[in-house]
């Protein structure tokens, strides 16, 4: 079984220190071609967290039976029923939704980052750990998205969650807001370079605060270094 | 999977096949029982989304019967496609008729669904998907602007033939700053929509009644020939 601090590793590898998208690198082709509203970025990151517990659960329950050889064409056999049975209910119970994503769901099959975890965690972890790795991974692709969006909506047409109400019910609909009224757009935020320019500059930023951190934690050694000496 | 000892069974070639040909089955019964139980449901959805969209190119004030229920199909020679009609009724008389038509606009089709009435003039025209540029193209969207709005009450007759294009072109319809590959297929796609229309209009508006409920079987000669 794995502790209490080891899972809180795992909520901080998915979140921050090794994000599906700001720090692997992974899954940039949904990343950038949906985000172009927050509340698109959140529907698709909702639709992969949901894969990507089930698959990295059900990998790791057969990983003791599947052998190197034949790991992949299993795991993707595996990811792409998965995907087509979520894909199916999706349809069949949260039709506002699919009407939303439907486009996008089955593009999660190729998600790499789905395939990812379950070569580098659910093969060699128990189920509960690869449930909470999909998770976590998953809220991690999630909020990236859902950043990454909120950006380019809030530059490119002035608003923020604009339809939230349609993915998440009419409940949410106080989440869309018109940030800038009479705002006439800028349109190359919400086109495929809009997407790379906000990713560049997220990346950049989470660059900037890590090395803040180093530095921090080196001159607090320092100091504790020359208090001793 | 490192590191540990793979019993010797498993680096058979017969293990590896049977092991994806178990899961192969595995997956295959799992598709099967996700598609049985939710097929319903999604036709169900599918039926509402149409209805509301129904809704938006013709009012439901103006028939009476479910157009959803009663269908014609037609074959268009010139896409090699075949048209769905949905008939309205009120009284019994066949007052308007909807039906999608497409359109290839700068990034992809463009489906429409548009509704005539009895005289053949546009009772409303609907998006009901694209790929348009968004902030440029997007503006034919009813939620984005009023331009759609523009095809109500026209038909095939009036504007005539010149006016059914943008001015750009010669005709009545506006384009978009910075976008008129757009609008100009909307507007080929609608006059398309309303010639394909106009040669099957007697066939649309005399359609006859759907039998409900089913007429009492009389066995005539000329039987055979009444459900054709």
């Amino acid at each position: 079984m794995m502790s209490l601090h080891e899972y809180k590793v795992l909520a901080r590898d998915g979140l921050w220190d090794n994000n599906p998208v700001l720090a692997q690198r992974l899954a940039l082709c949904p990343a950038l071609a949906i985000t172009t509203t927050a509340t698109n970025g959140l529907g698709m990151g909702i639709a992969t967290t949901m894969v990507l517990i089930i698959t990295n659960a059900v990998i790791s329950v057969f990983r003791n039976v599947v052998t190197p050889e034949v790991r992949i064409p299993v795991f993707i056999l595996l990811i792409a029923t998965i995907v087509t049975v979520v894909d199916l209910m999706i349809n069949a119970f949260l039709h506002s939704l699919y009407t939303v994503l439907g486009l996008f769901i089955p593009l999660i099959v190729t998600n790499c980052v789905i395939l990812g975890r379950a070569e580098a965690f659910a093969s060699r972890n128990e189920v509960l750990p690869s449930a909470v790795d999909g998770l976590m991974m998953g809220v991690g692709f999630t909020a990236a998205l859902t950043v990454i969006g909120a950006i380019r909506e809030i530059i490119g047409s002035g608003t923020l969650f604009a339809n939230a109400s349609s993915l998440l019910g009419s409940a949410f609909s106080f989440l869309e807001l018109v940030l800038i009224p009479d705002y006439k757009g800028y349109l190359i935020m919400m086109l495929p370079p809009g997407g790379f320019i906000v990713m560049g500059f997220l990346m950049a930023a989470k660059q900037v605060l890590e090395q803040r951190a180093a530095k921090k934690a080196q001159e607090i050694q320092q100091t504790a270094l020359m208090q001793q000496t | 999977m490192k590191g540990e000892k793979i019993p010797s069974y498993r680096q058979r070639l017969g293990y590896h096949s049977g092991l994806l040909g178990g899961i192969g089955m595995l997956a295959s019964m799992a598709l099967v029982i996700t598609d049985v139980e939710t097929r319903d449901y999604i036709a169900e959805a599918k039926a509402a989304e149409q209805r509301v969209f129904l809704n938006q190119v013709m009012p439901s004030s103006l028939y009476d019967n479910d157009p959803l229920k009663e269908t014609l199909t037609l074959a268009d020679p010139e896409t090699k496609k075949d048209v769905l009609f949905y008939v309205a009724r009120k009284d019994k008389q066949v007052v308007a008729t909807a039906y999608k038509v497409f359109g290839y606009g700068y990034s992809g089709e463009i489906a429409l669904i548009m509704s005539i009435d009895r005289d053949g003039k546009v009772l409303g025209v609907q998006v009901l998907s694209h790929k348009e540029t968004p902030g440029l193209g997007d503006k034919i969207e009813v939620s984005k602007g009023n331009w759609i709005l523009n095809f109500n009450g026209k038909s095939s007759q009036t504007p005539d033939n010149t006016g059914w294009r943008v001015k750009k072109d010669g005709g009545i319809f506006d384009q978009f700053t910075g976008a008129t590959i757009t609008p100009r297929a909307i507007v080929k796609a609608v006059k398309q929509g309303l010639d394909f229309f106009n040669v099957h209009k007697t066939e649309i508006m005399d359609k006859s009644l759907p039998a409900d409920p089913p007429p009492p079987p009389v066995k005539t000669s000329e039987s055979d020939n009444s459900h054709t």
